[in-house]
């Protein structure tokens, strides 16, 4: 008996952005369907994962990511030069926690002089994250954004408290902008609806809705996407269109999964090993829920979702 | 498909009895249709109602138990498509390939049988060992399979061989433990139904799903109802892509020859790949997930990823009411108090290592809201949280008493300091746990 598939109806679709200049700009989002669902629409644009880059030495930095990074983590430039050029990153993801004010708190300045150095070292789309500090954000990212003018960078995380400032200095540098809301499919939609508001175009938004790891989380982060994901294609919602991001390095390495030496945990298996699969799991979860741009940070596991995503997209 | 109060009301005896404890036999019928109520309570309800009602809840994957006893792992019974609907019901059962003319197969399997992880309080471990016909011959299958029945007495079985005379030389080395067989197809389905019937359950592949129904129909006709299907992908996205079909017209459409639990290979060289191709499965529909060896690494991760998914999406997942101590305590130590979400705690728990200030978190019942949430329902007020304190006895371990609040209920410290009474001291924590390291420093240099 022949059997009819069932295909779903999708009123919506996901919003493309473009991040970068030149041959090197990345186009992310366009699925009229679920993903990776060819079989009934477009699966649009590959995600996009970017390779984490510290514009510090990283502080306590788990003993896998040592063995993979080290030689490179002393100084931005030449950590995002070895992940554009020995690593074939399509994007860097900069991360500028020296200017968390509870620690080396820089200057916005200063941060602004490390974006310009990255930026003329790679011809790869740059993220730009600050230190997640409300406060210390806006200055930051309001420098950050206008020494990257005209690199049509991804910057962020823009939150409630302190949306005006980033999206004003996204908007003046040409900029597209990463609105975060706290793990709630209706605040995800609210800092949408006030971006809005603020005459920030939908279209230069992604959504990052909170990421968890793998064992802390990980499905409340699931669940919140699928939902975002099903009003933007089924319901056509159009403030739950844009593509999704997911920051993995901020919490995939910070767990006791990652960190646990054979020694203290030999049922846990190789350390490294297990480093690896705890990241490109967290990723490949979150890849079936609707991801289309992760921050990621060992290479060893970016290099597993690649190939994963080669099968997905076969 | 879920049936109305009024289609089920027309099955049932309308005598108003009460018998069954409702007023009426339509007020009944509309509890049964909600689900709060079982037709077993109706004494009156005749064969035919109860066989009509019985195939109309059955859920739309039907329940499949492999293995016998201590070994038997439920699959199926799933309703829907996404977790944020409905709990998914039956986690996935994780399979370990073993080669029956390994010479180390004892040991092997015995070291499956013994790797356990503990998570959240629970052991887990993998559940079934899938022997492969390696060798071809039924007298090596039929002894391996008693050599890993012995050596893992609390697993499953699966019998991975598409040879009818070594499907029979398995069953009869196992009898009573309600294998799996892997598996039937076109070309051998005829020989295999009779030979599993009422013995095992049955894995149906085919790679063309008109192929897949038409063997899960044929199965069926012959009384073997007990199937787990194998769409046999290529790559991850024919995986994820007809997993969903079959799911999809199972539960939407309560489509018959689709309605069993999925079973999906993993297997790949590279042992990272074969992570998240298992990750797939375990998100997407799978029921038996079929891995190339034991790799602790690998199952720890998929085991924690399936309770992640099959946790209820309705039910904010808790952790215990107690003192968790972060680090090795002493009386100098930090005291937090907060909210027992689980979120939070892993949060709050994963900052305090951070900071690397052993620090001991006093988690109070709320029920699994965050602190804010619990503070506005009432459940996170001074007078519950001093009671909390009080009745931990954590003040005995303590050289000083002072007891950290969250930022957030900052406005309960007064009256907190209050109703602790004696000589406890309320200090006002930071808002978010990200801001915590630097607090948990700065308290430790005093």
């Amino acid at each position: 008996m022949a059997v009819e598939i069932l295909k779903e109806n999708y009123a919506g679709k996901v919003l493309s952005m473009t991040i970068g200049v030149g041959d090197r700009a990345v186009t992310v989002g366009g699925a009229t369907a679920l993903p990776f669902h060819s079989f009934e629409g477009e699966v649009g644009n590959r995600p996009l994962i970017a390779y984490e880059v510290l514009d510090t030495v990283p502080e306590d930095p788990p003993a896998s990511l040592q063995e993979e990074l080290e030689s490179v983590w002393d100084d931005p430039v030449k950590w995002a030069k070895y992940c554009q050029d020995e690593q074939g990153a399509r994007a860097i993801a900069l991360r500028l926690v020296s200017t968390d004010p509870d620690g080396q708190d820089a200057s916005p300045e200063s941060a602004a002089e490390t974006v310009k150095k990255v930026l003329d070292a790679i011809d790869i789309p740059l993220v730009i994250l600050g230190c997640f500090k409300e406060a210390k954000d806006g200055p930051v990212l309001k420098a950050a954004a206008d020494a990257a003018r005209g690199c049509n960078c991804l910057i962020g995380k823009a939150q409630e408290e302190n949306y005006k400032t980033i999206a004003a200095a996204a908007t003046a540098n040409g900029h597209k902008l990463i609105a975060f809301s706290n793990l709630d499919f209706n605040l995800a939609k609210q800092i949408n609806i006030l971006l809005s508001q603020a005459d920030f175009d939908i279209n230069n938004i992604v959504t990052d809705p909170t990421a968890s790891a793998l064992g802390y989380g990980l499905e409340y982060t699931y669940s919140v996407i699928e939902r975002i994901r099903a009003a933007g294609l089924m319901q056509n919602d159009a403030m739950m269109q844009p593509p999704m991001f997911l920051d993995l390095s901020s919490v995939v390495w910070k767990v006791k999964e990652v960190k646990a030496s054979e020694e203290d945990l030999p049922e846990w298996g190789d350390r490294t090993e297990r480093a690896v699969h705890w990241e490109a799991a967290t990723a490949t979860s979150l890849l079936m829920a609707g991801a289309e741009i992760m921050v990621m940070t060992s290479p060893r596991a970016i290099q597993t979702v690649e190939k994963t995503i080669d099968q997905l997209m076969a | 498909m879920a049936l109305t109060g009024i289609e089920i009301f027309k099955h049932l005896p309308k005598t108003n009895c009460k018998d069954c404890g409702f007023p009426t036999c339509l007020a009944f019928a509309m509890k049964l249709a909600a689900k709060q109520a079982s037709l077993e309570d109706c004494p009156h309800a005749s064969d035919e109602a109860k066989d009509f009602l019985g195939a109309a809840s059955a859920p739309p994957v039907r329940k499949v138990v492999v293995g016998a006893g201590d070994a038997a792992w439920t699959l199926g019974e799933e309703t829907v498509l996404f977790r944020h609907e409905k709990k998914f019901v039956n986690p996935s059962a994780y399979a370990i390939q073993v080669a029956d003319e390994d010479p180390e197969l004892a040991a092997k399997v015995a070291a499956i049988a013994a790797f356990k992880v503990d998570r959240v309080g629970e052991d887990y471990g993998v559940n079934l060992i899938a022997l492969q016909d390696a060798s071809g011959d039924a007298g090596t299958f039929s002894a391996a399979v008693k050599t890993v029945v012995e050596a893992a007495p609390k697993l499953g079985l699966v019998l991975a061989t598409r040879k009818v005379d070594l499907v029979e030389a398995g069953l009869a080395a196992c009898e009573g433990k309600n294998p799996l067989v892997y598996g039937a197809d076109a070309d051998n389905i005829d020989a295999l139904l009779p030979l599993v019937k009422g013995k095992a359950s049955l894995v149906v592949s085919a790679s063309d799903l008109n192929v897949l129904s038409d063997l899960a129909e044929k199965a069926t006709g012959a009384g073997v109802e007990d199937l787990i299907l194998d769409p046999m992908p290529a790559n991850a996205r024919e995986a994820l892509e007809r997993l969903t079909q079959i799911r999809r017209l199972a539960i939407k459409k309560n489509y018959k020859p689709f309605g069993y639990p999925l079973w999906m290979s993993a297997v790949h060289e590279d042992p990272q790949i074969e992570g998240t191709l298992a990750t797939i499965g375990t998100m997407k529909y799978a029921s038996v997930i079929l891995l190339s060896e034991l790799r602790a690494w690998e199952m720890l991760g998929l085991l924690t990823g399936r309770l992640n998914i099959y946790t209820d999406p309705q039910k904010p997942m808790q952790v215990e009411q107690k003192v968790y101590e972060v680090g090795n305590v002493n009386g100098e130590s930090p005291l937090i108090v907060t909210t027992n979400f689980a979120l939070t705690y892993f949060i709050v728990a994963g900052e305090i290592e951070n900071s690397k200030v052993a620090t001991r978190l006093a988690v109070q019942d709320v029920e699994g809201l965050s602190v804010l949430t619990a503070w506005a329902a009432g459940k996170f007020t001074a007078s519950k949280i001093a009671e909390f304190i009080k009745e931990s006895g954590v003040a005995s371990n303590l050289t000083r008493k002072e007891v950290i609040l969250p930022g957030y209920v900052s406005v309960l410290s007064g009256t907190l300091e209050e109703k602790l009474g004696g000589d406890w001291k309320v200090v006002v924590g930071p808002r978010e746990a990200n801001q915590l390291p630097q607090f948990l420093k700065t308290c430790a240099q005093g």
